[in-house]
């Protein structure tokens, strides 16, 4: 499903990633983990394509050259990331984004536009599923709301737009645990065989409700090591710089 | 077409020209021009002599200059006062007369001319240039006793009326454009309702400049007596030519005690080029008065077009407890200027007005609110709430806000709000990836911000407005 290869990121001359290497296969969740400014947020940003980097490298994504591929459309087919700071869009009705956000998402799959009633339904299927609360959609976007709030409804989006990646940046940071609980819910309802995660965190308490297929630490823009999903209490226990000394 | 040809159609896609023989005044503004105008139209003698009133006025005024678009002087000698479709100088009866050409320009700018076309349910009265070509749904409204007619046909055939009411909220001495256009105005819209009566549709009036090098002056009068209502929307575009357009309008509204005006605009005369060539000067009194007591005015506004937009619709609240509003949305994008807002005049008591005003400039475009707020001595208990925004696409454009507050009063209550943002690279970036484009997502944020004043506009014509905002804006982003 994605495939990066020697991938280099750098901003403003500063390198952040450095011959970045990972694979990730239909259904696998992977997560990053690793210590601020490791380049954990830098990975999010080059995979879903935000300017500003210079890149050099490949990242292959269902075998096109991702890089190439412009911002929406990678949304169109199928990359989803929750953002770490969702943005506020004052004005803007939460339902109406996201109807609008579906919609597009829907034709580019040549699937049938969803109109006002169906959409609806959708929503208010999926926040029950979610334990979200409904009506947080009819508000403006992001606008006034809970840290919380704001992660709540990217998960919401992520489980009507049905992704085929998923990038996590870093949703569990400011949660409390109810709100924790929530997104993690949210997340493990969407496992399924052909969808991916690549979850970015900075702390191991998120991987005690999602369990990672595969966790790898990155240090200083690149992975200094692999594991199964107990490298993530033992990172908890001796620190990244235990880690990255092992090696 | 070439290339650059359909560039620029894409940009403004009412910029075609209708191949249509026309009937003009000979080119220059005098006596006799004012006199042929006066004359083609049939008019009474006391409607030439209330023209040649304003026209000999006229020479004492000089043009208004404190506006902050400024633009070269215009030699009002190099302009046409009157063209019309030769076909429908004799007015046309009823649709079957109308020159086939004109229903199709119509029809390509969208506006159903058809009274078949029932669905609509909206009454249109068309103004081609310089005489209105067709007015539907008469018999539906004739039944009600309301008049929705072409302003030269009321002046002829309900001459009281327009005797009483003509120049009564816009003086014919009141600044050079009202007055020049009291002068040489050719068409535009008349609406009577009576007495307690609500208007059942939407009354709309299309207004299109054709020809080239011809001013467009029309004239609208909206009477609304005791207790009635209607709400009233106009349209106008305009073909893409190289030189500059004048467009001088003059709007007066007067509701009786307890009546009700809402008057929405969707301007979208042709804006100019990429680089600021051509486009119409939009230089438009509009005033309303709230005469009666427990009246009210609500002006909605969506400035889209134009090279230069410079118009200030406004309420004089006379009657006690009267309620003016003004809604305005004014979109500047490339090089196209606008200075517009408002003034809230109370003299009433428990007068009460409103002012949401959203300013978005993009590309090399200046945007400038200027409003007023005078609360007189006698106008115990008024009360005003003022907001304006403003919104900034890129780094060439500029935003301006010059409120003006005269308050006599200290039972006033005034508020003014204001703020100024611009459409981060984050929230963009938010919107890409949730698969939107750049434009859809442009589009998306600037209808967020301009909520308030959209959801004034009749059902009918808030989607059209929605799109047009996207549209104005495309290309502003790189």
């Amino acid at each position: 499903m994605l495939d990066i290869k020697n991938l280099n990121a750098s901003i403003e001359g500063k390198k952040i990633l450095k011959n970045f290497n990972l694979n990730i296969k239909p259904g696998e969740v992977h997560a990053i983990m690793g210590p601020n400014g490791s380049g954990k947020s830098t990975l999010a940003n080059v995979l879903s394509g935000r300017k500003g980097y210079e890149i050099e490298g490949t990242v292959y994504y269902e075998g096109k050259n991702l890089l190439e591929i412009p911002i929406e459309e990678r949304a169109q087919k199928g990359i989803f990331l929750a953002f770490q700071y969702p943005i506020e869009i004052p004005g803007v009705n939460t339902n109406n984004f996201l109807k609008t956000s579906l919609n597009t998402i829907r034709k580019f799959r040549g699937l049938k536009e969803l109109d006002s009633l169906d959409f609806l339904k959708l929503v208010k299927e999926k926040s029950k599923k979610l334990k979200i609360e409904e009506k947080i959609l009819s508000r403006q976007l992001n606008v006034g709301f809970s840290g919380g709030e704001k992660k709540k409804n990217e998960i919401l989006q992520m489980s009507i737009l049905e992704p085929k990646l998923v990038i996590l940046d870093e949703t569990d940071s400011g949660l409390d645990i109810d709100a924790l609980r929530i997104v993690s819910e949210g997340v493990n309802s969407l496992r399924d065989k052909n969808r991916s995660f690549l979850i970015i965190t900075h702390y191991q308490r998120l991987l005690d409700y999602i369990k990672p297929d595969f966790v790898h630490v990155l240090v200083n823009g690149k992975i200094v090591k692999t594991g199964f999903s107990d490298l993530a209490q033992e990172l908890e226990k001796d620190g990244y710089e235990g880690v990255s000394i092992a090696k | 077409m070439k290339q650059q040809e359909i560039e620029k159609a894409k940009e403004y896609k009412y910029g075609f020209t209708t191949d249509i023989e026309s009937i003009r005044a000979p080119k220059g503004l005098n006596e006799d021009v004012v006199r042929f105008i006066s004359n083609i139209k049939k008019e009474p003698e006391w409607m030439l002599k209330w023209r040649l009133k304003a026209f000999s006025r006229l020479k004492n005024l000089k043009e208004p200059d404190w506006q902050k678009p400024k633009f070269p002087k215009i030699d009002y000698q190099d302009l046409y006062y009157y063209s019309a479709p030769k076909s429908v100088t004799d007015t046309p009866k009823s649709l079957d007369e109308v020159d086939p050409k004109l229903i199709e320009t119509y029809k390509k700018l969208g506006i159903p001319l058809q009274e078949q076309k029932k669905l609509s349910g909206i009454a249109v009265d068309a103004v081609f240039d310089s005489v209105s070509v067709a007015t539907t749904f008469k018999g539906e409204l004739t039944k009600k006793g309301i008049i929705f007619c072409p302003i030269s046909e009321a002046i002829r055939n309900h001459p009281d009326l327009v005797k009483k009411y003509l120049g009564s909220v816009i003086p014919i001495t009141d600044h050079y454009f009202a007055t020049l256009n009291s002068a040489v105005f050719t068409d535009g819209s008349f609406v009577y309702i009576p007495e307690g009566v609500r208007c059942p549709m939407e009354l709309s009036t299309y207004f299109r400049i054709n020809a080239s090098e011809t001013g467009q002056f029309e004239r609208t009068l909206i009477i609304a007596d005791k207790g009635s209502y209607v709400s009233y929307l106009e349209g106008c575009t305009a073909p893409m030519r190289d030189e500059n357009q004048l467009h001088a309008a003059n709007v007066e509204l007067v509701a009786l005690d307890d009546a009700e005006i809402k008057y929405s605009t969707v301007q979208n005369w042709y804006p100019g080029d990429k680089d600021g060539k051509g486009g119409i000067y939009n230089f438009v009194t509009k005033r309303g008065a709230c005469r009666g007591k427990n009246s009210k005015i609500s002006w909605t506004q969506v400035e889209t077009g134009s090279a230069i937009t410079w118009k200030y619709p406004s309420c004089i609240l006379q009657g006690d407890n009267s309620v003016g509003e003004f809604y305005s949305i004014a979109i500047t994008n490339n090089h196209q200027k606008a200075d517009t807002g408002t003034k809230m005049i109370h003299l009433g008591k428990n007068t009460k007005s409103k002012i949401i005003s959203k300013g978005i400039s993009a590309g090399f475009a200046d945007n400038t609110y200027r409003g007023l707020v005078k609360i007189t001595s006698k106008a115990n208990n008024a009360r005003n709430y003022t907001q304006c925004d403003s919104l900034l696409m890129g780094n060439e454009c500029g935003a301006h806000t010059i409120p003006y507050i005269e308050n006599k009063n200290s039972t006033a209550n005034i508020e003014h709000e204001a703020t100024t943002s611009k459409i981060s690279d984050e929230q963009l970036f938010y919107c890409n990836q949730r698969g939107l484009n750049q434009e859809e997502a442009v589009s998306l944020i600037v209808n967020g911000f301009c909520k308030e004043v959209l959801q004034q506009l009749p059902m009918e014509f808030a989607v059209e407005a929605q799109k047009l905002v996207g549209i104005s804006l495309e290309g502003s982003v790189g």
